[in-house]
């Protein structure tokens, strides 16, 4: 399924996301939140990567400097062919209606004053010269795509649930037939059934439409639903990315570890079995990492050395990247060496793409 | 079922109707809006067709002196239903042509302060660079003294805008700039806040992410927004101006001292308050009228404006 011939679309290097901290009287640069620290990962043609974490370690960043929304500290995005964190305003704006971003409030993201064929009408009013009723047979095709009653068009968005809104967002997000979709956390404010239908929806169109998503979200369950690969970050760096079935069955990195102990059993007899981890201390501040890895303040197996250096993303088996001093390639036993022997030397390689 | 089949495909296929129409039909359900809309009405209708019924000239003496002296001070009758004032002028006709001037100047000052006001307020609030420039000059402007102010514009000004448009022309014009570019800095304010507050929406994010310029943005997202704050600082803004130019006038900075205006009544009429009570109600009860029916008109059209209120 995950064969490394596929065509790369989006490939990210050294993502670097830093928001300035003015302090003092005479609001001087103090200092940076470093949101997401060197991120890498590539996402192929019609897969969808999934990202996890917890709150605050920069999953949304992520999404929103993928689509620029932010102004880049550094690294590239590489999204078909384009750097998109080098295009000029106007070819930002050509490259647009390939990559899309579906947002975690279906409220906030819609514009209250605006009907249902306006929000889904506006990225045509901004990229195509349709005519009005071409426009209108599109907006129409875009409400059948995701279940919208074609009679809601001049309704406005505090008409209807969460999950028609979410829907609208969707269908917004189609509306210039992008290839990338950034889904920000989709189903997050929204109830378990409803997320259901949501999921099932977007699989749904990734089928039909040969589409490529970026799933945010700190839902490990629905995760495991709809994703092909899992990226898990810790404060703004990935800790692993591995394929989804690997990752479940085994994590690698301690931090992967500890979260997917988190994840219920629905089996009563093998819940009662689960072994949690439960990791001690806070999430340091991303204003201020701790100095080597940035889990070392709360690794369960934590070394010396892990307070000195920072460990890259390296592939430690196919397809599977992890950022660990002790998680080295070529080990029979991978999930044993987590806690085992002592690396003799961190691994400089860099980043295998 | 076989029946409601084709109504309902008729209905799927009605294309968006015009926002405009669900204003209305909000709008029509206000009924304080209906009213001051109607008062209005009646208002700009009495002093735009008034002087083709009400032939009297509103600056017309008696030229007999004898004649002049008794039609002083008059009060109710059918050849003056408003009274005469202290040189036998007419009092209705003066309310006319003085309202003329008064709701003209009431509008066009509003819209102009409205416009500067919404303009440095959406720059200063989306424009994060704008913001300290534009803001620091809204606080200047507010610490300005105004009559000051006024008062060397109108000297400065006065001479040249009368030679382009006339003495009457000129002085409008003038009076409108003046209390336009002097009362627009709370609008600033209030539209800026606002504006901070909605520039951080996911929906101006989204709005982003498709590629929408900000100019549209602005256009599209923010300005209906916050049309609410910008309606009512608009209706209480044509109260204050129509107040701020009888000042003007009162001071000799305005219209000249002949040249009725309803604040110029009102003012004109203070000093026989005690006699003739009657000289101070109607200009006033003009003026209040006036701000009381575009209070109630902007407060329906707020609401209708917001498509959450809409229906209700």
């Amino acid at each position: 399924m995950l064969d490394a011939g596929r065509r790369k679309l989006v490939e990210v290097r050294d993502l670097k996301m830093y928001f300035p901290i003015y302090s003092g009287l005479l609001r001087r640069h103090t200092g940076d939140v470093k949101a997401v620290d060197g991120v890498s990962f590539d996402i192929f043609e019609g897969e969808t990567l999934g990202l996890v974490g917890e709150s605050g370690c920069g999953k949304s960043t992520v999404g929103r400097a993928l689509l620029r929304l932010y102004e880049l500290t550094g690294g590239s995005v590489v999204i078909d062919g384009d750097d998109v964190a080098k295009l000029s305003p106007e070819a930002l704006r050509q490259k647009r209606p390939t990559m899309q971003m579906v947002f975690q409030d279906p409220q906030a993201s819609l514009n209250p004053r605006m009907t249902l064929a306006g929000i889904i009408g506006e990225p045509l009013d901004e990229h195509t010269s349709l005519t009005a009723p071409e426009k209108l047979a599109r907006i129409y095709q875009l409400m059948d795509q995701v279940g919208l009653n074609r009679n809601f068009a001049n309704r406005y968005p505090h008409e209807f649930s969460g999950g028609q809104r979410q829907r609208i967002g969707i269908a917004r997000a189609l509306a210039l037939n992008p290839k990338f979709i950034v889904c920000d956390e989709p189903i997050a404010a929204l109830d378990v059934s409803i997320q259901a239908q949501v999921v099932n929806l977007l699989e749904e169109l990734q089928d039909r439409l040969g589409l490529t998503y970026l799933f945010i979200s700190h839902d490990l369950s629905m995760v495991r639903h709809i994703a092909d690969r899992v990226a898990v970050m810790y404060l703004g760096q990935i800790a692993e990315l591995s394929p989804r079935d690997e990752l479940y069955a085994q994590p690698l990195h301690p931090y992967a570890i500890a979260l997917l102990s988190a994840v219920p059993e629905p089996d009563p007899s093998r819940e009662g079995a689960r072994q949690r981890i439960i990791l001690q201390g806070d999430v340091p501040s991303p204003a201020n990492p701790p100095k080597g890895c940035n889990f070392s303040t709360r690794c369960p197996q934590v070394q010396a050395i892990c307070h000195r250096l920072q460990p890259d993303l390296i592939e430690v088996a196919p397809l599977r990247f992890v950022a660990c001093h002790f998680v080295q390639p070529q080990q029979a036993q991978p999930a044993g060496s987590t806690g085992g022997t002592e690396a003799t030397e961190p691994t400089q390689q860099g980043v295998n793409a | 079922m076989t029946d409601l089949a084709p109504m309902k495909l008729d209905e799927a296929l009605k294309p968006p109707r015009n926002q405009w129409w669900d204003v209305w039909d909000q709008f029509k359900t206000h009924k304080g809006a209906l009213i001051g809309a109607f008062v209005l009405g009646v208002l700009v209708l009495a002093v735009v067709a008034g002087p083709l019924f009400w032939r009297i000239d509103p600056a017309f003496i008696e030229p007999d002196a004898v004649k002049m002296i008794r039609s002083r001070n008059q009060g109710f009758s059918l050849a003056h239903p408003f009274g005469t004032d202290q040189l036998g002028r007419d009092m209705l006709a003066r309310m006319i042509a003085g309202g003329k001037v008064s709701l003209a100047v009431g509008l066009v000052a509003m819209l102009i302060s409205i416009f500067i006001g919404t303009t440095i307020g959406v720059l200063a609030g989306y424009f994060k660079r704008l913001d300290g420039p534009l803001m620091r000059m809204t606080d200047l402007f507010l610490a300005l003294p105004l009559l000051p102010l006024l008062l060397v514009m109108v000297m400065l000004f006065r001479e040249t805008l009368a030679g382009m448009f006339g003495p009457e022309l000129g002085t409008f014009f003038l009076i409108v700039f003046a209390i336009g570019v002097t009362s627009w800095m709370q609008a600033a304010r209030i539209v800026r806040g606002e504006v901070l507050a909605l520039k951080e929406r996911e929906f101006v994010l989204a709005a982003r992410s498709i590629g929408t310029p900000s100019r549209r943005v602005i256009l599209r997202h923010i300005l209906p927004n916050v049309m609410s704050p910008i309606m009512v600082a608009a209706t209480l803004g044509i109260a204050s101006a129509i107040i701020t130019e009888s000042a003007l006038s009162f001071l000799g900075l305005g219209f000249p001292p002949d040249f009725p205006t309803w604040g110029r009544l009102l003012f004109d009429g203070v000093e026989y308050m005690t006699q003739f009570p009657d000289r101070v109600i109607w200009p006033g009860l003009a003026i209040s009228l006036t701000v009381l029916s575009v209070n109630y008109i902007g407060d329906g059209l707020r609401d209708a404006l917001d498509p959450r209120i809409r229906g209700r």
